[in-house]
């Protein structure tokens, strides 16, 4: 946005003095999250920087909270807790949610708002109010604090995110392909595995990620549901923040700072490729 | 669209009369309803599974929780005999004798039960909301049941003071029915007063409407916070060239695909006592060691934090609606005569009201239902209705009352939720 050559001094001014207001925005979007990767280098057991770190003297630099992350027992187990919750929750809501997303894109399907206030009903209720719920009721059937009970619940959580990605891919969709392929002699499952898989994939995928995401970072239902045994990484920064705050804490966040900035890459790559094959941004 | 598809796949012919058939000789007509009705199955045995799994797995857990805010089994199933003796009782005075036989008799019953199966326990905890002091009565005359002869009411007045009171009498009386309201009343500050109206309580034990006010409160403060920061940056995106807008885009997202925990924790680093902001306001001497600011563990950490996290759910729906409003309006006022500030406040901003709107509403539902922030930066004053819920549930066991609130905050939230559909609608909730 180059300036126009009719603005007064005054407009110049109000131009620059915006573009400050809006970068100080989003330095305070930034700020926290990027600060925290150096502070996870500090030598000493403190969350600011110190003299030696300020003077960029090597010696006030250390690993030992890396160190401390990857050779605590602890948050191994948490690690591999949230990778074998969130992919088993990942599963069960992406299969549910494209299958049921197939239904309601349907010109035929009945009730579709109704249906659809249910399905993404999860989304909107407040978490304390779902993981009660869930307490309750996973603890009368014997589910609470397995892994079951939080992937079950995690699944329940992530559906409304697969729903909705999936849906909106399937708007553009057109069906005369299915026809076609049911016109050529394919079976339906054959249709759905070999037509209208590939075509709403990237959909599939970003809702998958959506899902994953969900569960990887939820915490409030993990606190009522599960037990030690399921703890995953969210809960055990909760631990660490309430109990004992170390400056692992700062290295386990840099971490999934990274894990984030990945899936997020992976999400907008999807999010240009699907446009540019709807043809919506020229490149 | 439905008709053309039914047509192409069952072909047709004409029958005798000139009706229009299909090869089989089943009249059109029925031939296409019976289609039709295939392919609407069909698309429900599709959503099917997924639909029965949030109802098992979602939506009763959530309509059993709010069950328990005013089931209330408890006296009825501990005291049956009691109860039916004390309907005559039009509480005042003690009850006569006869209520307190009753009560022996439906004690003694209590005992020969097996120990998972005893009423009175659950029975003391009912009462005791109800009443302080009624669980340490129940419990004390329990153990020394077995030894008392008639009369019962002198046997039982002397085991505990609050035998011979009728106050604890009124609200076994009131609440001996399966269903109750008393939940919802100490929901709202309220309590029965001695003639059974519903009467506000004492100043200082009136905790959960303020408690709800200051989360109404701090959700608008955090809602007008996110609008603030969040119009401007909508706004310049907005202007910028697309592969500009998606690179500084990533400014918005990255936040908004860290862990919450993350950026909770960050906060802390930064806000607290020792944290970066203070001590680097101490080394450059805009304040002294003694002056450092309490930013956190108070309603300022919580309402920054929240900010932080929800800003990118305001400057969302912000964008895409911006993106939509042609710039040339504006030259076009302007060129009219329009200040640029009456240029923007009667023709730019009522074309964005309705991504302020979807925005607004999406963070004031996310925050008056949050805990964890909170729960993490709040500290006393920054406590929300959440997180006295969780409180109910984890520590105090007053499972009823944690229903009654829950309940409260989810037909609020849904209300809402309505809202936003009515302004925007779901279709529009985009995410990245």
């Amino acid at each position: 946005m180059s300036m126009p050559a009719y603005y007064t001094a005054k407009d110049k001014i109000w131009h620059y003095a915006f573009r400050v207001i809006c970068y100080s925005i989003f330095f305070f979007l930034l700020a926290p999250i990027l600060i925290m990767i150096p502070l996870s280098f500090n030598a000493q057991p403190f969350f600011t920087f110190t003299r030696e770190m300020l003077t960029l003297n090597p010696e006030g630099y250390s690993l030992r909270w890396y160190q401390d992350f990857f050779g605590s027992e602890s948050w191994m187990r948490s690690i591999r807790n949230s990778f074998i919750i969130g992919i088993a929750a990942t599963i069960v809501s992406t299969t549910l949610g494209t299958l049921a997303a197939l239904g309601l894109s349907r010109s035929e399907m009945p009730a579709k708002g109704l249906i659809m206030g249910i399905l993404i009903s999860p989304m909107i209720v407040p978490l304390i109010i779902s993981a009660a719920g869930m307490f309750f009721f996973f603890s009368s059937i014997n589910i609470a604090q397995t892994y079951l009970g939080v992937v079950l619940a995690h699944a329940a959580l992530g559906t409304p995110f697969v729903v909705i990605t999936v849906t909106a891919t399937l708007v553009g969709f057109d069906q005369s392909l299915t026809r076609a392929a049911a016109n050529l002699g394919a079976s339906p499952t054959r249709t759905f595995f070999k037509i209208t898989m590939p075509l709403i994939l990237p959909g599939v995928i970003s809702g998958a990620l959506f899902a994953f995401i969900t569960s990887f970072d939820e915490i409030v239902v993990v606190l009522f549901v599960a037990g030690v045994e399921q703890r995953t990484i969210p809960r055990e920064m909760w631990s660490g923040i309430r109990e004992d705050i170390s400056p692992t804490i700062l290295a386990v966040a840099t971490i999934l700072v990274l894990i984030s900035v990945a899936l997020l890459s992976v999400v907008e790559l999807l999010r240009r490729r699907g446009e540019r094959l709807r043809g919506l941004t020229p490149q | 669209m439905a008709m053309a598809d039914a047509t192409d796949e069952i072909g047709t012919e004409t029958d005798k009369r000139g009706r229009l058939v299909t090869s089989d000789g089943t009249p059109l007509r029925r031939a296409l309803e019976r289609a039709n009705r295939r392919r609407k199955i069909s698309a429900f045995l599709l959503v099917s599974p997924l639909l029965a799994f949030i109802l098992i797995f979602f939506a009763f857990p959530i309509a059993q929780m709010m069950w328990r805010s005013v089931d209330n089994p408890q006296i009825v199933n501990a005291l049956p005999r009691t109860l039916d003796a004390l309907q005559d009782w039009d509480g005042t005075g003690l009850p006569d004798e006869r209520v307190y036989a009753a009560l022996h008799a439906d004690m003694m019953e209590d005992l020969d039960r097996e120990r998972r199966d005893q009423k009175i326990g659950p029975l003391g905890i009912r009462l005791n909301y109800e009443l302080s002091a009624a669980r340490s009565a129940i419990s004390r005359t329990a153990r020394s049941v077995p030894d008392f002869e008639a009369p019962y009411r002198d046997a039982f007045t002397d085991a505990h003071r609050l035998w011979g009171q009728p106050e604890l009498w009124r609200v076994i009386q009131r609440e001996g029915r399966p269903l109750t309201l008393s939940y919802y009343v100490a929901a709202l500050d309220r309590e029965y007063d001695e003639f059974g109206n519903i009467v506000k309580r004492d100043e200082n034990r009136q905790i959960y409407v303020s408690l709800f006010g200051r989360t109404l409160a701090l959700s608008l403060a955090i809602t007008l916070m996110t609008f603030i920061l969040g119009f401007p940056i909508a706004y310049f995106l907005s202007t910028l060239p697309m592969r500009y807008a998606n690179l500084l885009m990533i400014a918005v997202l990255l936040p908004f695909w860290t862990s919450l925990l993350v950026r909770t924790s960050a906060w802390i680093v930064l806000l607290q006592q020792q944290g970066v902001i203070n001590n680097a306001l101490v080394g450059m001497g805009f304040i002294n060691d003694d002056g450092r600011f309490s930013l956190i563990y108070n309603q300022t950490g919580t309402i920054i934090a929240m900010t932080h996290i929800l800003l990118p759910f305001m400057v969302l729906p912000l964008y895409s609606v911006m993106r939509t409003v042609p710039p040339s309006y504006m030259r076009a006022a302007k060129s009219l005569g329009a200040t640029p500030w009456t240029a923007f406040r009667r023709v730019y901003f009522p074309q964005t009201l309705p991504g302020i709107g979807a925005g607004g509403v999406l963070v004031f539902i996310i925050s008056i239902g949050y805990y964890i922030t909170p729960a993490l930066v709040g500290g006393q004053s920054g406590r929300m209705i959440s997180n006295e819920i969780a409180r109910h549930i984890q520590q105090s066991l007053n499972w009823g009352l944690a229903a009654a609130l829950g309940s409260m905050l989810l037909v609020g939230v849904l209300v809402l939720y309505w809202l936003y559909n009515r302004l925007v609608g779901t279709d529009s909730l985009k995410f990245g």
